[in-house]
């Protein structure tokens, strides 16, 4: 399987360059784009690892849905790519806090893993299925739906909190706005839409 | 050293034969998908259309084709430049290579499998997926030539494709319920006896009309309405840029069709298992169902007037949203209620 | 393993394949064509006069609602799809923890319907 490992070591590649671009690029579209392209390679990542569902859930919510809001408020807020460099210095303390943050967790975790945690063998972990068997799309929602549900309810709880706070926070009536009310015109007879006058020659309406 | 020649030759030969044995019937298609246009427009307008170029005017898409290819690439000032070269160049990878997955045919003298490129497991996710990346071309190209009316454009259609996705993704999912599998070649199979088009006929139709909104066709096409925004986000593109745009939406739309052909219509079945009609290889009637579908959708265009904007999205997310989800339950639970599972 | 890694070469062939056409395309056109650009010519399409400034503006906040609205569904149809393959398996109980799920991204649905969040003008 070399062509395995060399399409690892190509995706590698191109996540890492993108992600690297996503910080340095000048132009914040530019970063956007890098970012897209960056989820795009972690997506052939999963692939090579078998997590095929995975990968394109990845695809689909985060490429297809999550980038296109990012690409609207980056590309249309019209940030100047002067400005957006002076802060630098200014966010690089917090940026450098949350980033040795998620490292130390990282480390903890591979660290876990490696070295074997006390409680590890306690914890309830799923047989995965042959694939051959169940694919892993139907191996997840053999799971999620019925013992996870708390869980997957929990999300359904979030996602109802993002849709009302977004409406809550964008939504803004306009005044002296005409509507279309289809209802109404379709309901429209000609009783009350035409009247016959009577016109006598020579004396106008 | 013979042993890897023949390994490179063998998977790899047959593999890139597969390749372009799908890849060019589909640039021919597309090809010719432009001159159709033409021809059914002008037919339903009383018009003759292109009959110049060789007999019926034949050789009109290649002379288009040789055309473009002798014009300037034209960049203008003020854009990005690597972005807008880019752009068009997406588009057109994402609407061909999407076509890897959708299986055309199965069996007979050429495969024992179905006729399909990569039959894998989660076909239908790649294709939500891929059509999913399409809006991007648009963005970036709006975005990227600084002009105002490819922006204005851009925007249009990036909400408009969003909003028409949703109710795409739960059409599929109801079609899925049914089948049990995300693999194209199952969701044929599945209906060897009995198209989906019939249990799901309501579906059927909200999905052509997504379709059409999702690949900006008439009585969809805000984001390029000649009339009102001169052509929309490509506008500013000339040349073979313009060539990868143009090829990019008719391979999008003639993908879409085979997608609706996999979904609805039994894919490579013939309507009835009558052997003077199985005899018939199952990749012709694959691309007769397509041909179908791509025929009505140049009628609509000759005949619906256009949307206006609110109608577009009021008809996206009040009407189609609420059906579809509906319909995902009530399929689900019809399924559940009488044993109907598959896979139980 | 190898067999479904093998399921997925022929993407990524295909994709160099049809990348490599793209290219070409316009590289054989950038060669063919005579390329004489100049200012007018590179200009922005506009109706006969200088563009007055850049395209690139501020627009309406409903594309940002828009997007929004659109995650959220798109999450909410992902959730939808290992559901769909699996519901043979899960039965009644899937079917109904799917129902509760929806029925809560109804009463977000109907809430925005309420407050025409769903309006265009």
């Amino acid at each position: 399987m070399a062509i395995a490992a060399l399409s690892f070591y190509v995706f590698a590649f191109i996540t890492l360059f993108a992600a690297v671009n996503v910080i340095f690029a000048r132009n914040p579209v530019h970063s956007v784009l890098f970012l897209i392209l960056s989820f795009f390679s972690s997506a052939g990542l999963f692939v090579l690892m078998g997590a095929e569902f995975l990968a394109m859930v990845l695809v689909i919510v985060y490429v297809g849905a999550v980038a296109v809001l990012f690409l609207f408020v980056v590309m249309m807020l019209d940030v100047e790519v002067v400005a957006s460099r002076k802060g630098v210095a200014r966010y690089a303390s917090v940026g450098g806090l949350v980033g040795g943050l998620l490292l130390v967790e990282l480390v903890l975790i591979v660290g876990g893993r490696v070295g074997g945690l006390p409680n590890q063998t306690a914890a309830p972990v799923l047989p995965i299925p042959e694939m051959a068997e169940r694919t892993n799309t139907q191996a997840l929602g053999d799971v999620l739906y019925t013992d996870y549900i708390l869980l997957f309810q929990t999300a359904g709880m979030i996602l109802l909190v993002a849709m009302v706070g977004a409406i809550v926070l964008t939504l803004r009536k306009r005044s002296g706005v005409k509507r279309q009310n289809i209802q109404k015109q379709t309901l429209r007879t000609i009783d009350e839409a035409v009247e016959l006058k009577k016109v006598e020659p020579g004396s106008g309406l | 050293m013979v042993d890897i020649v023949k390994f490179l030759i063998n998977p790899f030969g047959t593999m890139i034969g597969g390749i372009l044995m799908l890849l060019v019937p589909i640039l021919i298609g597309v090809a010719y998908y432009t001159y159709a246009e033409r021809r059914v427009i002008a037919a339903a307008q009383l018009r003759k259309g292109p009959n110049v170029v060789g007999p019926f005017g034949l050789l009109q898409p290649f002379a288009d084709a040789v055309k473009l290819l002798f014009k300037e690439t034209i960049v203008p000032a003020g854009s990005s430049r690597f972005v807008f070269i880019i752009a068009p160049m997406l588009t057109f990878v994402l609407a061909m290579v999407a076509w890897a997955v959708i299986p055309v045919g199965e069996g007979g003298w050429f495969a024992d499998g179905p006729w399909v490129i990569a039959d894998i497991n989660v076909g239908v996710l790649y294709l939500f997926a891929i059509s999913s990346m399409g809006v991007y071309g648009i963005i970036m190209a709006g975005w990227a030539s600084n002009s105002k009316y490819p922006f204005i454009g851009a925007l249009r259609s990036a909400a408009q494709m969003v909003s028409y996705e949703v109710s795409m993704g739960l059409i599929i999912v109801s079609v899925i319920v049914c089948v049990g599998s995300f693999n194209l070649s199952d969701v044929v199979r599945a209906q060897k006896d009995l198209w989906y088009v019939i249990p799901h006929f309501p579906l059927f139709i909200v999905f052509f009309v997504s379709i059409l909104a999702e690949t900006n066709r008439a009585p969809f096409d805000l984001p390029e309405g000649e009339s009102e925004i001169v052509a929309g986000f490509f506008l500013e593109y000339s040349s073979m840029s313009f060539a990868l745009f143009f090829l990019g939406e008719y391979a999008n739309m003639l993908l879409m069709c085979a997608i609706t052909t996999v979904l609805f219509l039994g894919g490579w079945y013939a309507p009835f298992d009558v052997a003077w009609l199985t005899w018939i290889p199952g990749v012709i009637w694959f691309a007769l169902k397509v041909c179908l579908l791509a025929f009505v959708f140049l009628w609509v265009r000759a005949t619906v007037p256009r949307y206006r904007y609110d109608q577009l999205m009021r008809l996206g997310w009040k009407i189609f949203l609420p059906f579809t989800l509906f319909w995902v339950i009530a399929t689900a639970g019809v399924l559940v209620a009488f044993g109907w599972l598959p896979n139980a | 393993m190898a067999d479904f890694l093998a399921d997925y070469l022929p993407i990524l062939v295909f994709l160099g394949i049809a990348g490599g056409i793209a290219v070409v395309m316009v590289a054989a056109s950038w060669f063919i064509a005579p390329q004489r650009p100049y200012g007018d010519k590179a200009d922005a399409y506009e109706c006969g006069f200088e563009a007055f400034d850049d395209a690139r503006s501020r627009f309406d906040v409903r594309f940002y609602l828009v997007a929004i609205l659109f995650i959220i569904f798109d999450l909410e149809v992902a959730f939808l799809f290992p559901w769909a393959v699996s519901l043979g398996k899960i039965g009644i109980f899937g079917f109904w923890s799917m129902v509760v799920f929806l029925g809560l991204l109804t009463i977000g649905f109907v809430y925005e319907w309420r407050k025409g969040a769903l309006e265009w003008e």
